[in-house]
């Protein structure tokens, strides 16, 4: 393999910086590893949503840690997305609570909406249609999460008002303003 | 009404800032005990209340305390854990999102008894918005000198920082959380040692649920023998019980422990009956890891007499006929749910969660998953029930963690109080597979 392969430039903006260095004046002199979950979700609302390996190796620079201890972690758990994803990522809870209050139909609404099943990226790129486990708002199921903010007591009507809106919105970033 | 004595002020105009809060007689518990206790006071108050962790576990909170290890010159930590990810569980995110600075001044007081000059809140990665709504309280309690160096003069200071999770269950086991918040994959720890002398950066640290913290502050400010006045015997004072599932008002409400169940679930002042006009077929009375009750074993006991809600009365009968109060997620299932594709969620979800160290968890999550999931889909075979049940058997007891237990207990009950609608999927593959199908006891008598 070519070991000289041209490695795109990672450069996470002021704005983002400064969230990353105030979490790690969180934790004790040379603890500053605890700050990568943090500096993970950072990372994720800074690059489109998931982390690439180019991300990583920047983290781990970051932290002054091996590659390797982001990856392991990163892989871990499980709100990083480690491929490109669409504009939107729909996290659907599926689990039992929200599957009492009608989570199997949500899905299958979205799905046909869509045109994709979960797992995969609509054709416009504008949503992921992902189902996650339990997001501790099994009282308003059934629900979803896009990035910070949950969409409760779905039914069709709601979820395609809600398609909508997020379709003709623009993303920002949690330490932009107007965020 | 039953008193609330965490929830009185939590529809009150504002009570998110710091302003309202203290008009509202908020951080007294922190003005009382800074000024006019000793930490060891502070902890006797606590163990005084009765207070259990509010977590699951339902261990006395001030005896957790009174076991931290205080070695000369290392710090010691308080670790909130907010990862609250235990299915039908949502009570603490309703907490901390409508009482933020509850928490915080729990924080405080606790960080101060235990002698604590830094702690965390460790909050699930997905309440990310909760986790904003933490960090502006916080940023106020600092301001108005609540937090930081040397708190309303007393000479003690203290640093409170929020720290994200990852999407992670298993981080709600505590030694998993502790790795988590050092910044690794979230595996638990063999105990001992435990969290009290060995927890983060191997410090001593306690780690509490965040309705134990919220609880604190009535403790200190109205005394333990006070708090103790609440609830039956050992199941002392309130608790936070989250309503879901097919009832008419699912929520969040705060009940004097010993409200009997079938108050909760019928009255129109907590869950309001079941939805639908339809009856009641099953309860999960403690978040999905406890055992699934049947209609008549969750109103009554086997003995005939009224089920509390109360740790004891919940587990009277052991798991042959009773279940756990555990978290307090309670969910109610109508007579239209399919008990083998509720279970088989729920069997997923702990393959999902399973953080794959231990294998009877790792491979045993995975292998209910599969059996399930054949005999829901109309593959099953007769042997399969069995085969549940006995890895389920293989699991529990065998891991490091509870997370092989929290797995196995609700697939066993499942099938030992349903077994009938286990065989019906097996025996009638077509008509367990058909859209809207549910098992009928009466019906199957006849089929």
């Amino acid at each position: 393999m070519d070991q000289t392969v041209e490695k795109k430039e990672v450069q996470f903006s002021e704005g983002a910086m400064a969230e990353i260095r105030r979490y790690i004046s969180h934790y004790p002199e040379g603890r500053q590893k605890s700050a990568i979950l943090p500096i993970l979700h950072i990372a994720q609302a800074e690059f489109g949503g998931w982390v690439s390996p180019e991300v990583m190796d920047k983290v781990a620079e970051i932290l002054n840690i091996l590659p390797i201890e982001v990856y392991e972690v990163a892989t871990f758990y499980t709100m990083f997305n480690l491929k490109p994803v669409g504009k939107h990522v729909l996290e659907v809870c599926r689990t039992g609570p929200c599957m009492l209050r009608g989570s199997d139909q949500l899905i299958e609404h979205l799905e046909n909406r869509l045109g994709c099943r979960v797992g995969e990226t609509s054709a416009d790129g504008n949503f992921t249609l992902k189902t996650v486990e339990c997001l501790a708002s099994c009282g308003t199921g059934p629900m979803l999460q896009v990035r910070e903010k949950f969409y409760e007591n779905l039914d069709p009507a709601s979820a395609d008002q809600m398609l909508e809106e997020l379709k003709a919105s623009t993303v920002r970033k949690p330490w932009e303003e107007n965020y | 009404m039953g008193r609330k004595l965490l929830t009185e002020h939590i529809n009150v105009e504002g009570i998110q800032s710091f302003d309202v809060y203290r008009k509202h007689g908020g951080y007294a518990s922190v003005e009382k005990a800074l000024r006019t206790m000793t930490p060891e006071e502070v902890v006797e108050e606590v163990k005084a209340s009765g207070l259990r962790g509010r977590g699951g576990a339902g261990f006395p909170t001030g005896m957790k305390w009174s076991f931290l290890a205080k070695p000369e010159g290392k710090p010691r930590y308080l670790v909130c854990n907010a990862d609250e990810s235990e299915p039908g569980t949502f009570k603490d995110r309703y907490l901390m999102e409508k009482l933020p600075h509850l928490l915080i001044e729990g924080m405080i007081t606790s960080s101060y008894a235990l002698g604590c000059r830094t702690s965390y809140i460790y909050i699930r990665g997905e309440l990310l918005y909760v986790l904003r709504i933490l960090e502006k309280a916080i940023a106020e309690a600092y301001a108005n000198g609540f937090l930081g160096e040397n708190i309303l003069g007393s000479g003690y200071s203290l640093d409170l920082h929020v720290h994200p999770g990852g999407g992670a269950y298993i981080c709600g086991e505590e030694t998993a959380l502790l790795e988590s918040l050092e910044g690794k994959r979230g595996n638990p720890r063999n105990k001992p040692p435990f969290p009290a002398v060995w927890g983060i950066y191997g410090c001593p640290t306690v780690v509490n649920n965040v309705e134990s913290i919220a609880t604190v502050p009535w403790i200190v400010t109205n005394t333990g023998a006070e708090y103790a006045k609440f609830g039956v015997g050992r199941s002392a004072g309130t608790k936070l019980i989250s309503a879901g599932g097919n009832i008419n008002k699912p929520g969040v409400y705060e009940i004097e422990l010993g409200v009997p169940v079938e108050e909760f679930i019928y009255s129109d002042e907590y869950c309001g009956g079941i939805w639908k006009g339809r009856d009641m077929k099953a309860v999960i009375a403690g978040g999905s890891s406890v055992p699934i009750l049947p209609k008549e074993l969750i109103l009554k006991t086997a003995a005939g007499e009224d089920r509390l809600m109360t740790y004891e009365s919940l587990s009277d009968g052991g798991f042959a006929t009773g279940t756990m109060l555990g978290s307090g997620g309670f969910f109610v299932m109508d007579d239209h749910t399919c008990i083998v594709r509720h279970t088989w969620t729920l069997a997923r979800f702990y393959h999902h969660e399973s953080c794959g160290q231990c294998s009877p968890c790792r491979e045993g999550t995975g292998w209910m998953e599969k059996v399930l999931h054949r005999i829901e889909y109309g593959h099953g075979h007769m042997h399969d029930i069995d085969l549940l049940v006995s890895v389920a058997k293989q699991i529990e007891g065998n891991t490091i963690c509870p997370l092989g237990d929290a797995a196995a207990w609700p697939v066993a009950a499942a099938v030992r109080h349903f077994r009938e609608e286990f065989e019906w999927h097996v025996k009638h593959p077509q008509a367990a597979t058909a859209p809207g199908a549910v098992f009928n006891k009466a019906e199957s008598v006849l089929a």
